[in-house]
């Protein structure tokens, strides 16, 4: 692995671009900047084609003989299956609006981070093959030949966007570059190209129901633990099920609040909740990922790894899916599982069993994301908050791009946020809601051997997180996303020490004054209510 | 390149129309002819787009939330940037088409040091746009005046309020200043913005260039030089009504003006200037945020290979029931 260059050597970023055309400029795989290639046996146990061993650094990629035949008929086949990508090929008109609205092109300064620029990488074998004037013209309208160097162009800047569609936002025409980005993977896998680090995950979502393969005894171990913790902070033991038949509700998480730090502390939040209410709830241990890298990889196997949840309410029984926070998971079920996988028949309309409120904003998919349901409660006045108890934090929010910009996500944790802590103090309007900055390791780029196109993704999202951290002190940043969770400290670390991260749910789990319970000395970390947070500021 | 190579394309376009009417004489087939090609390319063309554009599918809800999603009944929706319905869509695509409502986020990331990052104001894209396009469709509007007999009053009308300005005793149009102003700052951005002038191709020069080429022999027929405007109607009205004919009197520079805009609408199809119709079918922008509520339908949607859950038992069971977690058989 690379050695990880300074903030302040990182920082140093050239934004002219250069003098040859980005035609001419082949791709130069520097270490800390991609990511290392999908290990065949994954690729078997999914049915992928070409399994075999490769590394993006070597010169022979070992792609199939035909691999031009393949990417091409590909293409056509998306061009008539998808009109967002026929549409997306031919009406962008390079006004550039896009062009510093990705935290890749902002941290990199690469003129191919430009989202515009990742587009016509698409676009110029577009032209060249599906289009008149490029077939006669070439490279006048900006057509060119698919080579292998394209190839390795491809995977490296459709590795280098994390499909969260802010460029989308600002574009006048609405090309949204993360369909461009899953059009260009789904071509890349047909030649068997993937980054290890998506499609493991994608193999263990598959076979064991969770990311990294936790197998059901070692997941009921992981939230037995959680339960012990709870215990040791509340004094009140918390009783989840597995696998329940005739539950009301089933509830999916990502597999990341179950066993990774923070995580696990939004996950003791969820559980401390459903016990204070009296959820009638289960939790599956083969629907045990709400996550899917699918997404990353291509609308198949998206929907192959998303079946498993109607799949499981259906065999349970239970009457509808309540989510996690996560952001791709939510950009899943928000957009594609109805679509995909519905009509979820065996579901009903889900109602609050608390509140009788009906969620109608999901009568359809018939699943609810944890903080409607928690703000509905909160309002209600269902639950009992003590906020003081976050006091030690001084908190800003991080709206995950997902959320943000495929379902309009604000209100609902900034809602529950207010409710359970005292000192809340949001970023610039730039950074935040619909113009949020992605983490910079979300769309499956989240490994450590890409650390350092990491840290300068996410260098927007960590500059603007340093600012309210000087005007205000702030100590905490908190989200509603396990890739968050698991990436976002180590960019504080990196850019902006002294910030921690936490789930939404963690801080109502401190806030939440349950029935019976001991007096709580400590946050669900186990660190003292008060004293030693008031930072250094004072 | 991409400048040199897009001047030298109009400029030849100039040449060949000053060739063909002035030395050629070939009047007729610039003035009758060649209108009827570029319009039956540019219909011709555009239908062909739009239907291959609608010929795929979409097969998933993929709005672009620009706001507040309509949830719990408390929590107030962003109805336009965020629509729910089918008005809020109307709304949001009307927004989009006739203001440019995404463009107008636009904002400028700096870097200062510290490192800092800031995010400055910047609605001149915005602004130059608005102003080109708005423009661009007075001035054809204006021009109905010669294709119509009589003439309707909403042309007077348009004609009325874009001529307030008076020089002399003749109307200077407003909108003839500000298209020319609207494309060259679209042209000047490509040639300073090193990122913008990095990612311009010949095809994003062209129509600057042939926009430029149209406006200004326009302005020079209008102001300067003079033409016959009764004979250059009695030509656009014999076109329009297929009884070409071509009258006495009319200088080149019409012609250049009359053969430039032939080749634009020739050109438009297989352009970039096809974003006018396409934006129409954007699936970010154009459908409502209500794929919870609502089932979208894929037209090619197939079963998938699937891991289900008997194969999942029968890999765990034993470990599943040491862990007392439930299995269908025992």
């Amino acid at each position: 692995m690379a050695s990880l260059p300074k903030p302040e050597e990182l920082v140093k970023i050239d934004y002219n671009p250069p003098r040859r055309g980005w035609m001419d400029n082949p791709v130069e795989f520097r270490r800390g900047t991609w990511l290392y290639a999908a290990k065949p046996r994954h690729l078997e146990a999914l049915g992928l084609p070409n399994p075999r061993e490769w590394s993006p650094e070597e010169e022979d990629w070992k792609l199939p003989p035909e691999w031009r035949e393949i990417v091409l008929e590909g293409f056509k086949e998306r061009l008539e299956r998808f009109r967002s990508l026929k549409l997306f090929m031919d009406i962008c008109s390079r006004c550039g609006a896009c062009a510093d609205k990705c935290h890749f092109f902002i941290g990199t300064g690469d003129p191919r981070n430009m989202p515009v620029l990742r587009a016509e990488l698409l676009r110029s074998i577009y032209r060249r093959y599906f289009t008149l004037s490029g077939r006669m013209t070439g490279k006048l309208v900006g057509a060119r030949d698919l080579t292998e160097e394209v190839i390795k162009e491809w995977f490296y800047y459709f590795y280098q966007c994390t499909e969260c569609r802010r460029c989308s936002l600002f574009c006048p025409f609405g090309i949204d570059t993360a369909e461009i980005t899953m059009m260009g993977r789904e071509l890349l896998g047909l030649l068997g190209i993937y980054p290890d680090w998506i499609i493991a995950p994608v193999a263990n979502c598959y076979r064991v129901g969770n990311h990294v393969g936790i197998e059901p005894h070692a997941f009921r171990d992981m939230v037995d633990f959680c339960v012990d913790e709870i215990e040791n902070v509340t004094g009140i033991r918390v009783e989840p099920t597995f696998n329940r038949k005739g539950a009301e509700i089933l509830f999916i998480a990502p597999s990341g609040d179950v066993f990774a730090d923070p995580g696990i502390y939004t996950f003791m939040g969820y559980l401390m909740l459903f016990h204070e209410i009296g959820l009638d709830y289960t939790l599956s241990t083969y629907a045990s990922e709400g996550g899917n890298f699918g997404l990353f990889t291509s609308h198949e196997v998206m929907k192959r790894l998303n079946a498993k949840m109607y799949d499981e309410a259906r065999r349970l029984g239970v009457k509808w899916i309540l989510g996690g926070e996560c952001g791709h998971m939510w950009r899943v079920i928000h957009q594609y599982m109805d679509t995909m996988n519905g009509p979820a028949d065996s579901l009903e309309e889900p109602v609050s069993p608390l509140t009788g409120t009906k969620f109608e904003n999901a009568r359809s998919t018939k699943m609810v994301h944890i903080c409607e349901f928690t703000a509905d409660l909160i309002r209600h006045g269902k639950i009992q908050l003590d906020p003081s108890r976050n006091d030690v934090f001084k908190v800003t929010f991080h709206d995950s791009c997902n959320p943000a910009r495929a379902m309009g996500f604000f209100e609902e944790p900034r809602y529950i946020l207010r409710k359970v802590c005292n000192r809340f103090y949001e970023m610039p309007e730039n950074t935040i809601r619909e113009q949020t900055f992605c983490c910079g390791s979300g769309g499956g780029l989240n490994a450590d051997e890409n650390m350092e196109m990491r840290m300068r993704g996410g260098f927007p999202r960590a500059n603007a997180v340093g600012y309210v951290r000087e005007k205000y002190g702030v100590n905490l940043l908190a989200c509603i996303c396990a890739i968050d969770r698991a990436v976002l400290p180590a960019l504080m670390d990196y850019w902006v020490p002294g910030v921690g991260v936490a789930g939404l749910h963690e801080l109502v789990g401190n806030a939440l004054v349950m029935k019976g319970e001991a007096e709580r000395t400590t946050t669900l970390r186990g660190e003292p209510l008060k004293g030693s947070g008031d930072d250094e500021n004072t | 390149m991409g400048v040199a190579f897009s001047l030298a394309v109009v400029g030849v376009l100039i040449l060949a129309i000053t060739l063909a009417v002035e030395v050629l004489g070939l009047r007729f087939l610039v003035g009758a002819v060649l209108p009827y090609v570029a319009v039956a390319v540019f219909l011709g063309g555009m239908v062909y787009r739009l239907l291959g554009w609608g010929r795929s599918p979409v097969p998933f809800r993929i709005p672009t939330t620009g706001g507040q999603q309509r949830s719990l009944p408390w929590i107030k929706p962003s109805s336009l940037d965020n629509p729910s319905s089918t008005a809020g869509v109307i709304g949001r695509m009307a927004l989009e088409i006739l203001l440019f409502r995404s463009l107008f986020r636009n904002t400028k990331a700096e870097l200062h040091g510290g490192p800092h990052l800031a995010y400055h104001w910047e609605k001149w894209l915005w602004l130059g746009a608005l102003v080109f396009h708005w423009s661009m469709l007075l001035v054809v509007i204006r021009h109905l005046r010669f294709f119509t007999d009589p003439v309707p009053s909403f042309v007077y009308w348009v004609e009325g309020i874009d001529g307030f300005l008076r020089v002399g005793l003749r109307a200077l149009y407003l909108t003839d200043i500000t298209l020319l102003l609207g494309v060259t700052y679209l042209l000047l951005r490509r040639f300073f913005i090193p990122q913008v002038r990095y990612i311009s191709l010949p095809g994003d020069y062209v129509p600057l260039f042939l926009l430029l080429g149209i406006g200004l022999s326009g302005v020079l027929m209008r102001y300067f030089v003079g033409v016959d405007v009764a004979a250059v109607k009695e030509l656009a009205l014999g076109v329009l009504t297929f009884r070409p004919r071509i009258p006495e009197g009319i200088g080149v520079l019409f012609y250049i003006h009359w053969g430039l805009v032939c080749a634009l609408l020739a050109y438009f199809p297989f352009s970039k200037l096809v974003h006018m119709g396409g934006i129409f079918l954007t699936p970010t922008r154009n459908l409502p945020n209500d794929s919870r509520a609502r089932r979208h339908v894929n037209p090619w949607n197939y079963p998938v290979k699937v891991h289900t859950y008997e194969e999942y038992e029968e890999e765990f069971r034993e470990k599943m029931k040491l862990a007392g977690i439930p299995v269908e058989k025992e």
